[in-house]
């Protein structure tokens, strides 16, 4: 379904992304570990069109997104977490969540002036945000700014934003990173639960208890190359593979 | 009465020129510094079908939106796909370039002696020559920029203005087409300040480039910051303040070029002060990182 094709991303002769091949099934959760500096995120970024590659092409199915502009890429149906979480800090949860569903009449300029047809959506697209903000735990916090959420709480908020648009393939960086232990297990279910719902859910993710529990295959990064994959029992135990990914 | 209803028609009139920019800027983060120039394109455009076509009104101001739409999605196409920095930038040379197309292009703008002689404007039969009637017509169009705005931010792509000024990114990876939100909303902002021009060369019946330099453009935007950025109400506030504050020192009782230079120093002084104690000015919601 998502495919890299010999993808190549330098930043002023560090070379973060070499000659990536990588073809990923349309559904399942994959988690791509290494240590920083490894190119897990600059991979996310040049998917999503935040950056373009210096060589190599992306595709989704059959169409190349390579030179995509982000929001386009989005619409096609991948959305993305961000590690240094981004989200409207001063607006309220619920219009985070609001502003994540896809299609809406109202952000087209003459329905929001009109107003034809707008209230009904906006009460249909209100009532499923309120569902997905309910499933994250945050529904005492709906109407609270962003800003004031706990940290664990805003990882919550943009995991939520990145559902709400619908997307089938979920690139989330560092979903479960400096949240508390329950909170993480909600995290997981959560994610095993978009799993059956047939989404893709690429995780780059440290935490490698979190990455047994949920992860299909592990992908292995070091450098910008891609030193392993497989399945985690079997990548996970290989003792190479952890000394690259401690140092 | 008729000096109350003269300053009551110039607040409706910067509160329309500052409920447009706040559009822009405090809803959508983006400072323009050309909105004197587009206030001027109307005023000129407007002033010229008046004088030599006898325009109505209607058709004047859909000549007028219709050019200064035009001038902004040329500038805003390319200034908008760059940084927002360089978008404050572009906007500052299109205000020097319009001042001087104002100031040199004597054939049609008369120059530094201005346009006289603009005729009062003509509503659908309607013919708008007293001070009261100056003050309903204002009205009448100041209501409608402020329902568009209330419409606009109040509606999904409202969500959508505040994400750009928040987190540009953010709105991008959800889908969200930034560029034309951005160019579709400068082009709005600059009819809207254009309207504005066209009521007020028909207001004041003679037009000059002093009336449309940077100093203009900067006084608007002190009363969206005054007022408060990214609210309603806020330009109205600013508006009143602002426009109020001149009068009120007239009365004063100081010499006139001690005045005019107080009216200076005290805008400054407003400013600086609430940048450091309110930095979201006086009814705004936003705060704007330090």
């Amino acid at each position: 379904m998502l495919r890299c094709e010999r993808l190549t991303k330098s930043f002023d002769g560090v070379q973060a992304l070499a000659d990536i091949q990588l073809a990923l099934p349309s559904s399942g959760i994959i988690a791509i570990i290494g240590p920083n500096g490894a190119g897990k995120t600059t991979l996310f970024n040049v998917i999503t069109g935040i950056l373009r590659p210096n060589f190599g092409k992306t595709f989704l199915g059959d169409k190349d997104i390579t030179s995509l502009q982000p929001h386009l890429i989005a619409r096609l149906g991948v959305a993305r977490t961000f590690q240094d979480l981004r989200f409207m800090r001063q607006v309220s949860v619920s219009d985070n969540v609001m502003l994540a569903r896809p299609n809406q009449r109202g952000e087209n300029f003459f329905y929001a002036l009109t107003r034809i047809g707008v209230a009904k959506e906006e009460a249909v697209n209100r009532s499923v945000c309120m569902d997905l903000i309910r499933f994250v735990g945050l529904e005492d916090k709906a109407d609270r700014l962003a800003g004031e959420l706990s940290y664990g709480q805003q990882k919550l908020l943009t995991l939520a934003c990145c559902i709400a648009t619908g997307a089938r393939i979920l690139l989330l960086d560092e979903p479960v990173a400096g949240v508390y232990p329950e909170m993480i297990e909600h995290i997981l279910d959560f994610l095993l639960k978009l799993k059956v719902q047939d989404k893709l859910i690429v995780l780059v993710e440290h935490d490698l208890t979190a990455v047994r529990r949920v992860a299909d295959q592990v992908i292995v990064m070091d450098e910008g190359h891609i030193i392993a994959e497989g399945p985690p029992v079997e990548v996970l135990a290989r003792p190479e593979i952890m000394e690259a990914y401690v140092g | 009465m008729t000096y109350l209803l003269h300053v009551a028609t110039m607040i409706v009139i910067y509160t329309m020129l500052a409920c447009s920019l706040n559009l822009l800027a405090g809803y959508c983060g983006l400072v323009s510094i050309a909105h004197a120039a587009f206030y001027g394109f109307g005023a000129y455009v407007g002033a010229l079908l008046a004088i030599r076509f006898g325009c109505d009104l209607l058709v004047e101001m859909a000549c007028v939106t219709l050019v200064v739409g035009m001038v902004a999605l040329l500038v805003g196409w390319p200034a908008l796909r760059i940084l927002d920095d360089y978008f404050v930038l572009v906007t500052f040379a299109l205000q020097a370039i319009a001042f001087g197309v104002f100031n040199n292009c004597v054939s049609l703008t008369g120059g530094p002696l201005g346009l006289p002689g603009i005729p009062p404007p003509s509503l659908l039969g309607w013919r708008v020559s007293t001070h009261l009637g100056f003050l309903g017509l204002t009205s009448l169009f100041c209501m409608i920029t402020l329902a568009f705005s209330f419409l606009l931010v109040r509606s999904p792509i409202g969500r959508i203005l505040v994400c750009v000024r928040e987190d540009e990114v953010f709105a991008k990876v959800l889908g969200k087409d930034v560029v034309r939100v951005k160019i579709s909303l400068f082009m709005i902002s600059a009819c809207f300040a254009a309207v504005a021009g066209v009521i007020y060369a028909h207001y004041t019946t003679f037009i000059d480039p002093t009336s449309f330099t940077i100093n203009e453009s900067i006084f608007v935007i002190s009363i969206v910051i005054i007022g408060g950025a990214g609210s309603l109400s806020g330009p109205i506030v600013g508006a009143v303040i602002l426009v109020t504050l001149p009068e009120v020192l007239r009365f004063a009782g100081l010499p006139s070029d001690i005045a005019a230079n107080s009216r200076q120093i005290i805008y400054g002084t407003v400013i600086v002060v609430m940048m450091m104690f309110r930095p979201q000015g006086l009814l705004g919601k936003y705060r704007f990182e330090r």
